[in-house]
């Protein structure tokens, strides 16, 4: 079974390659596409066994449980929802960041490493039924908040 | 949050997500680049880039010290491939004079769930393999060349890189020391 590492080495080498190729300053639409692609992709994998979501809310739990534990190690700290389709998902430790800088150093290059995992979430919901538009924002390194407004028709 | 143990294996969900953005990254580079070459160069790059910073985390969780010969060297790169991508590849067809060696897969795990198209025969999808061993040796003083003799993408019952030991690296001293 891989190794935590070697995968953390090919996202930094795809985000070193994005950066390269971006003719505008915040067109990091191809990070979030290649998350997108695998959420969608390994949600179908990790949920196979799993019995049904009662809700939209137990799905956004999962991701913040047992989704974020397989993949970063942790559980997401805090899950904050205005039960109208907004959640905050906050990681004080997020395992991308947290090697970079602690504190309110190097904050410019914070978005280059959380859009991958902001279109690995978007996708791991779309393949759940939830639809949805993920950002984040972090104001000190390495705590990021997620936020993933649903979209209610 | 609850705190139960995870059903999910996270040394597999691992596996698993690092084989899918491999394969989001492959599909992004074919759609950025039009050439296959260049695809192909760029993955051997990145494969150099993380091999470079690969050998520091194998040093030190391996313990490992310096090897001996080329055999040895041979060993700890099977053990790597068994630490990083969870396979266990045997080493065969060593050329006589010890230089030249096969690393033998039987099940590549970066290539799970992929098929070659005919149009992208020339790929070289797990490129970055060779450029890891490439990196990875280059920091511990030796040149080496790799390439695939056999890949199962392309319709081969194994995947076989062949790994060449060019030479030794010497430090360069730099100018004024002596």
């Amino acid at each position: 079974m891989a190794d935590p590492v070697f995968f953390e080495l090919l996202h930094a080498q795809i985000v070193k390659y994005v950066e390269e190729r971006q003719t505008k300053d915040t067109d990091l639409s191809s990070l979030d596409t290649i998350g997108f692609t695998c959420g969608y992709k390994i949600i179908e994998r990790l949920t196979r066994d799993w019995p049904k979501f009662k809700d939209e809310l137990e799905i956004v739990k999962f991701i913040c449980t047992d989704f974020w534990m397989a993949v970063y190690g942790k559980q997401i700290d805090n899950l904050r929802t205005n039960n109208q389709g907004l959640y905050v998902l906050q990681d004080n430790m997020f395992r991308c960041l947290n090697k970079i800088a602690i504190g309110k150093e190097h904050l410019q290059v914070a978005p280059l490493y959380y859009t991958f995992t902001c279109g690995l979430v978007r996708g791991s919901l779309a393949n759940l039924g939830v639809h949805c538009v993920v950002n984040a924002e972090v104001q000190n390194m390495p705590s990021v908040k997620f936020h993933i407004q649903v979209n209610r028709l | 949050m609850s705190r139960q143990t995870s059903r999910l294996d996270a040394k597999k969900v691992n596996s698993e997500l690092f084989t899918l953005t491999y394969g989001a990254l492959v599909t992004q580079l074919i759609k950025d680049v039009d050439n296959v070459d260049d695809v192909n160069k760029q993955l051997e790059r990145m494969g150099y880039n993380i091999g470079v910073r690969l050998i520091e985390d194998f040093l030190a969780r391996s313990g490992s010290g310096k090897c001996y010969d080329f055999r040895d060297t041979s060993e700890k790169i099977q053990l790597a491939t068994r630490m990083y991508l969870g396979v266990s590849p045997t080493i065969s067809n060593w050329s006589p004079s010890g230089d030249e060696f096969s690393l033998v897969m039987d099940n590549n795990p970066i290539t799970d769930f992929v098929e070659l198209p005919d149009s992208h025969m020339g790929l070289k999808y797990s490129n970055m393999l060779l450029g890891v061993i490439r990196g990875s040796c280059e920091m511990v003083q030796l040149e080496v060349s790799c390439w695939f003799v056999q890949d199962q993408l392309k319709g081969d019952n194994t995947t076989e890189i062949r790994v060449k030991l060019l030479r030794k690296l010497e430090d360069s001293v730099p100018a004024g020391e002596d």
